[in-house]
């Protein structure tokens, strides 16, 4: 770790200002992704730019009906809101899924859509990789990749996106908003995590300095029909091998509106919208879903120790609906609380 | 009437303390943050040390920039192979108490690269996080070298290893006609079993500060190990230091499990900054740098057993195939435990070693038997289902009562109410023989059992105890406290022996300045440093008889010493226990400040002789699949263990418990991941090397079965660190089986191996 500064700037367009006058500077939120970086000596900022005193810590209701997650409440504050937990559990369980109570209370929800991939080369300088340095070579294609993607993955990166709360974020259509000296902008959330193609180093479409400053939750929740789904390696404390978003609408056995968001299996919370045609309109069986689950699986490509996934996957698809459906089971606690089982 | 402190009569309550349930304690201490640890010392003028490691597997060191570094202020100085001052020349120099045949890593050295991750340099600043950084910008050119580190593929390279390593004894030799038996018998079953690299990751990373106390070059050396004096000598050969000028001491240790029976190699480098700068110097690892030395090895294992209609095995084959280092033949004993835990009359066990491109292995908790025994009892449950046996009637069937390998007696085995009173504990009884035949909650629910079987050893170490005026008592010995409750079974023996309160008593540990103790591992130190403190209360106890008989009318005159008991701060007599000295009185009473006895115990080779010494254990498991998703969650343990005297039932329970949990682990998580390409393990961290959190942990049940045994030595333990953990991967690995029906012969059952 470098020596640096740090400055905790109180209002949102000085802190952008002091980010684009310092292109070494990076922003921390809860700083539990960014110390660690550091520490590995794979991010190297001379100065940070605390983002603790900003105006960006509330949780309000938006006049259409929405809600807005301030870029700066902790996850653990977020997952517990009363509104979130009412209109929004699909996120709650999503982010409670994630990592423990401590690093939760720490973490920041723009620190969590920004949190970088946790691909052990990436974090290890002893060894090559593309994103951390650009054109080094993907140390992950041939070597241990247990937990890289199978889906949207390119020749020069094969990294996952390892939020948990993105998956639900993703399902539920959220928008990012984000501030910077040119003003504010709004992203949704399909396009702000991107696929690595040919620039891996990149992993979202923020424009250089660009301060995320909130989430804004539209109206609609799934608030009835939902589950977050998370396999792992241990029951807390790891990150997903494969985890479900579903969310579903119902009128009576017809399912008349569907997300279902992947994580743990692209650079990206993994979204299709054929996927999600093939539920709508149909009646909530496992036959359904498990086309479902297939469209939205179609062109996976295993690598020689994550080929699993892919099976695993689809299986993870069908079980989500059909919690989803069947919803006193989803509120049996012990079915995701202990998600294996 | 005769009554003897060994054999107490019931009167005897208020300062009994050998089997009660008692706190911790360093309780306190620890929870608050006063008990201080390698890395706490702060002393004064400390200067920071930082290790850098080598990011290639095998070549040569070609250049070291170090200018670049010195010339950051604060930098102090950048030591390396290049600029080390001439050391001790010989291998024996570097040998450890319990270093392994071979040729041990000589720190910065030479240029040479042995392995991944190999310590290469260290950068000493003014404070830590200058050292870290400048660490981190020390550039090294290295010349590369093909490296193998994949013992999968040195499976024709395997070698029989020679003698080396303390404790360590190669197989006995083929018994019967093992080939024959096999080929005859109607049940065969063989399989390979395997299991990657698995690290300690004690909690506490290694870590030394070096205090420099003056011209006379007399070092204070605060180092986390699990043997002060291991260290001390390990350090002295080296710096052709003297004992008085390298002092070693760790008071407190989070955590060992075997990582710190050999002097680390920040110890050395902590010294060696030291002396050279004639200045204190802290060195501490990092996570990552804890997957930088030893570790279980990798190991390949192949069992083949045979049992006729009755199920009686007929024949029994165990080879192992283990990964060392190039320079040292790490042994332990893996195979050997697989000849003495069940009667069979044809039996051939094997054990080789490879060499691979790594740093040397080194004992991790129940190093061998871990291994060995989760092959052998999963072959067991294998046999058990062709044979048609239940597996624990199977294992009854061939219960052994005379060990075998040695054709000895035991000393005492009470591994048959271990199975009797785990299986009804648990319900075993409740079984339906038929793999994937029981369901709860929509969820394969399968029952395992297997056994374990552990050395019970005791070593010498020695004792000393002083008795002051105050009434305080203070035993002391060099051993160590890693976590398993020294500090307390020592105060409780101590405080029983001479019938003192617990509160009057302290023991103290950690110091080479106290008198010598071996290292703490392999489960010896109950019976090895217990034996010892008993033995110096006992010496302490006769002198303050001797005082005592001197004081005016003193009701013990003329009275031995076996005719009185020390009990409730008093000394009385056996025959009239209201004939009495109050303890307390006694220095007093002869003007005396205190009373010292020094002195120590070892094994009686006379009386073990003829016995084979040992713990046992039966493990019963429950586990439920959510077979869709691969999922598996162990709800469910009673764990039976026989391990003689229990000398305190709460710290006993608790090593039972945080080995049933290392079990879970070792079953379902613990793999360090090696990139062979690159030679370097990857996921060096607590977030991608997973260990079990408490969401994975259920209903963890602990029987002590009843075991009395006046041969492994005077106070009848036999140590309970290491054999809780035996039979716990291969009984989940049983269950998985039973609620699957599918077998899995790998280490972890992931996920992925289940769905
Ligand atoms: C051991 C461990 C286990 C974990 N397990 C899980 C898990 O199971 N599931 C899961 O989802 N997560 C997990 N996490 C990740 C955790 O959720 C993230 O580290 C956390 O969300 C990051 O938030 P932060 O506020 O601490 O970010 P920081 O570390 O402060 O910042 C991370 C990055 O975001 C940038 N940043 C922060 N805020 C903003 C902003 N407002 N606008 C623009 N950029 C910003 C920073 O510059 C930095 O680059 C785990 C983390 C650890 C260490
Ligand atoms: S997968 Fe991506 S992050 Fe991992 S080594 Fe390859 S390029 Fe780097």
């Amino acid at each position: 770790m470098n020596s640096f500064t740090y400055s905790p700037p109180t209002a949102v367009d000085a802190a952008v200002r002091e980010r684009i006058n310092r292109p070494d500077s990076a922003y921390i939120g809860g700083g539990t992704n960014l110390i660690d970086l550091m520490k590995e000596n794979v991010a190297h900022p001379t100065h940070l730019i605390g983002l603790k005193k900003l105006p960006l810590a509330e949780i309000e209701n938006l006049p259409d009906g929405g809600l807005r997650l301030g870029a700066m409440a902790t996850n653990a504050d977020t997952a517990w809101h009363p509104e979130v937990e009412k209109r929004y559990p699909l996120l709650n369980q999503a982010i409670l899924a994630g990592a423990t109570p401590q690093l939760r209370n720490m973490a920041t929800n723009g620190g969590n859509l920004m949190q970088r991939t946790r691909c052990y080369y990436f974090y290890d300088l002893a060894t090559p990789c593309n994103k951390r340095e650009p054109g080094t070579g993907c140390s992950a294609i041939g070597g241990y990749n247990r937990i890289h993607a199978i889906l949207g993955a390119s020749e020069q990166c094969i990294a996952t996106h390892p939020s948990d709360m993105c998956v639900a974020l993703a399902a539920l259509e959220a928008v990012v908003r984000v501030s910077s000296p040119q003003g504010e902008r709004s992203i949704s959330f399909a396009n702000f995590h991107r696929l690595p193609g040919d620039r891996p180093e990149l992993d979202n479409t923020l424009r250089p300095g660009e301060l995320i400053t909130a989430l804004d939750l539209p109206k609609k929740g799934f608030a009835k029909n939902f589950t977050y789904l998370k396999l792992r390696d241990r029951s807390s404390y790891a990150f997903a091998v494969v985890s479900v978003a579903a969310a579903l609408e119902l009128d009576g056995d017809i399912i008349t509106d569907a997300r279902l968001a992947l994580g743990g299996v692209a650079h990206k919370p993994w979204r299709k919208a054929e996927a999600e045609q093939l539920l709508i309109g149909k009646p909530a069986t496992l036959v359904t879903f498990r086309q479902a689950a297939a469209e939205l699986l179609a062109g996976a490509e295993g690598h020689a120790h994550n080929a699993f996934k892919i099976e695993l996957a689809k299986r993870a698809i069908v079980r989500a609906l059909k919690q989803a459906t069947e919803m006193d089971y989803v509120l049996d606690t012990n079915a995701f609380q202990n998600s294996n089982p | 009437m005769s009554q003897t402190i060994a054999n107490p009569p019931v009167v005897r309550l208020g300062t009994d303390y050998i089997g009660k349930p008692t706190s911790r304690v360093d309780g306190t201490a620890k929870v608050t943050g006063a008990a201080k640890y390698a890395a706490e010392y702060n002393v004064p003028n400390l200067l920071y040390g930082v290790v850098v490691c080598s990011h290639i597997t095998k070549g040569r060191i070609t250049k070291i920039h170090a200018a670049d570094v010195l010339a950051v202020p604060g930098v102090v100085q950048v030591f390396s192979h290049e600029n080390v001052p001439s050391l001790a020349w010989f291998d024996h120099n570097y040998k450890d108490d319990v270093a392994p045949g071979g040729s041990p890593f000589r720190p910065l050295h030479e240029p040479e690269i042995r392995f991944n991750m190999q310590p290469v340099a260290l950068v000493v600043a003014d404070t830590f996080e200058l050292a870290r950084y400048a660490a981190s910008i020390l550039e090294i050119e290295y010349e590369v070298e093909p490296h193998e580190t994949d013992l999968e593929k040195k499976r024709d390279d395997g070698y029989e290893p020679g003698r080396g390593k303390s404790g360590w004894m190669p197989p006995p030799p083929p018994r019967g006609n093992p080939n024959q038996a096999y080929r005859k018998a109607p049940h065969q079953h063989e399989a390979e079993y395997i299991h990657l690299a698995q690290h300690h990751n004690p909690m506490e990373m290694f870590a030394t500060t070096v205090e420099w106390l003056g011209d006379g070059q007399k070092l204070n050396i605060f180092d986390k190990t699990q043997g002060a004096y291991n260290v001390q000598q390990y350090i002295t050969k080296i710096f052709g230091l003297s004992k008085e000028e390298a002092r070693v001491i760790t008071k407190y240790t989070g955590g060992g499990f075997g990582s710190g029976l050999r002097p680390q190699y920040q110890a050395f480098m902590a010294v060696l900054a030291a002396l050279e700068l004639k200045q204190s110097v802290r060195v501490s690892l990092t996570r990552q740098q804890m997957f930088s030395f030893g570790h279980r090895p990798h190991t390949l294992q192949y069992v083949k057993l045979a049992a006729d209609d009755n199920g009686t095995l007929q024949a029994l084959h165990h080879s192992a195939l283990a990964e060392t280092s190039q320079f040292e033949d790490f042994t332990e004993n893996v195979v050997n435990w697989s000849g003495m835990l069940y009667q069979c009359e044809n039996v051939k066990l094997k054990y080789q070693l490879a060499k691979a491109d790594v740093f040397s292995p080194l004992d991790m908790r129940a190093p061998g038997a871990a291994t060995g025994s989760y092959a052998l009892e999963v072959a067991m449950d294998e046999l058990a289902y062709k044979a048609g046996i239940d597996p624990l009637q199977f294992r009854l069937l061939n219960y052994a009562d005379r060990d075998q390998n040695a054709d000895k007696p035991f000393s005492s085995k009470k591994l048959r109410e271990c199975y009797h009173q785990g299986a009804a504990k648990f319900g075993w009884d409740k079984r339906n023989p038929k793999p994937r035949s029981m369901r709860k909650n929509g969820k394969l629910v399968g029952y395992g059992m297997a056994t374990g079987v552990w050395d019970a050893t005791q070593k010498k170490a020695a004792a000393k105890a002083c008795f002051t005026a105050d009434g305080r008592l203070t035993v002391s010995s060099a051993s160590n406290d890693i976590g398993t409750g020294t500090y307390t079974i020592m105060t409780q023996i101590a405080a029983q022996t001479l019938g003192l309160p617990l509160e009057a008593v302290t023991f103290v540990l950690g110091d080479t300045n106290l008198p010598e103790a071996p290292v703490q591992g392999g489960s010896w130190t109950a019976a090895s440093v217990g034996s010892a403190v008993e033995a110096v209360c006992q010496d302490l106890g006769k002198s303050l008889l001797k005082l005592a008989q001197k004081m005016d009318d003193s009701p013990l005159k003329g009275v031995d010493f076996e005719d009185v008991q020390f009990v409730n701060g008093l000394i009385r007599r056996n025959d009239d226990i209201q004939q009495s000295v109050v303890i307390r009185d006694v220095l007093q009473a002869n003007g005396e400040k205190e009373l010292t006895a020094e002195s120590g115990a070892a094994p009686d080779m006379m009386k073990q002789m003829g016995y084979s010494m040992h713990a046992h254990n039966a493990v019963f498991v429950e586990v439920q699949v959510d077979e869709e998703l691969g999922t598996l969650h162990v709800t469910r343990v009673v764990n039976a263990v026989a391990a003689g005297r229990i000398l305190n039932p709460k710290t006993a329970r608790s090593q039972v418990l945080g080995s049933i949990v290392w079990g879970i682990g070792m079953a379902l998580m613990e793999e360090t991941i090696m990139d062979h390409g690159f030679g370097r393990f990857m996921n060096h961290n607590l977030a991608e090397y997973h260990i079990p959190v408490m969401a994975d942990i259920h209903d963890l049940q602990v029987v002590f079965v009843e075991e009395e045994d006046e041969i492994v030595n005077p106070l009848g333990v036999k140590g309970i660190g290491e054999v809780g953990l035996l039979g716990v991967a291969a009984a989940i690995s049983n269950a998985a089986f039973h609620a699957t029906g599918k077998r899995v012969r790998d280490l972890p059952v992931l996920i992925n191996k289940l769905m």
